[in-house]
């Protein structure tokens, strides 16, 4: 395929963007992770991009890398939601706020 | 001809992962995002990465989301107490909507100052092959670390929701 390394990143930067303003705007904590998953697929785009470019694997190898620590965070983390949800009966991140200085 | 599909992909990946973004639903939006990576996958494979691809579909739109799925079931949320039914409304939005705007235009600028990235990406395959050779010759100490972390991810987890049901219930067996 041929087409502009830049074009792949303005791609790759619209999505992070997205999962960027989904982490601060969203008050869900499920939408919340949903939005760092946006995030690291972006990631994920811009190594398989530039492992293309340079005619390189290490990019590659470095997304199978990637989608370990997602899975690994994402099990953690939705396990974590599960168990604030039995504390307050709620995943509103505005109930979570007893660190508030 | 490939490079008229990457742009489509790409358009149903932004639209998509658009509409994730503003739904209301939860599971709306992770079916959304089902879609975003499937787009993706077929991108990868444009790129050259048919096993990245495939890996995406099978572990983030088979595995990840539908964990995602299984958690939103299990909450058992119903639609009035749920955490945001009326969504962020535009005083929410409007300070992210224009950061997120002042992020893409210098990302847009510095793509225009730098010569390298006008690059053409080439036509380029790695198989399955030369990939599982670079990622247990070159990558193997790495492997290892990464199977660690999952072994500790599995164990966290555990921990996290064995301490919940501990709390349930004070004087249960351990």
């Amino acid at each position: 395929m041929i087409v502009p390394f830049q074009h792949l990143l303005i791609l790759a930067c619209i999505l992070f963007l997205l999962g960027l303003m989904t982490v601060l705007v969203r008050r869900n904590l499920i939408m919340i992770l949903i939005g760092v998953e946006i995030m690291l697929n972006a990631a994920g785009l811009v190594l398989v991009g530039a492992s293309a470019l340079w005619q390189q694997l290490d990019g590659q190898v470095m997304v199978i890398f990637l989608m370990a620590l997602t899975s690994a965070e994402v099990s953690i983390s939705l396990a974590m939601v599960v168990y604030l949800n039995r504390r307050k009966k709620t995943i509103d991140v505005r109930a979570f706020d007893e660190l508030r200085g | 001809m490939a490079t008229w599909i990457f742009y489509i992909l790409g358009a149903v990946a932004v639209v998509a992962t658009a509409m994730a973004v503003t739904r209301r639903n939860p599971v709306h939006s992770v079916i959304y995002l089902v879609n975003s990576f499937f787009a993706l996958a077929m991108i990868f494979y444009l790129l050259g990465a048919p096993l990245v691809a495939a890996w995406e579909v099978i572990i983030y739109a088979g595995a990840i989301m539908v964990l995602f799925l299984f958690i939103i079931m299990m909450l058992e949320l119903s639609p009035g107490e749920e955490a945001d039914r009326q969504g962020p409304g535009a005083l929410q939005w409007l300070p992210v909507l224009l950061l997120g705007a002042a992020l893409l235009t210098c990302t847009l600028l510095l793509l225009q100052l730098d010569p390298a990235a006008g690059q053409a990406v080439p036509n380029w395959y790695a198989s399955p092959r030369d990939f599982g050779y670079v990622l247990f010759h070159e990558y193997a100490l790495a492997v290892e670390i990464v199977s660690f972390q999952l072994l500790f991810a599995a164990v966290g987890a555990f921990y996290v929701g064995r301490a919940a049901s501990r709390e349930k219930q004070p004087g249960g067996q351990q």
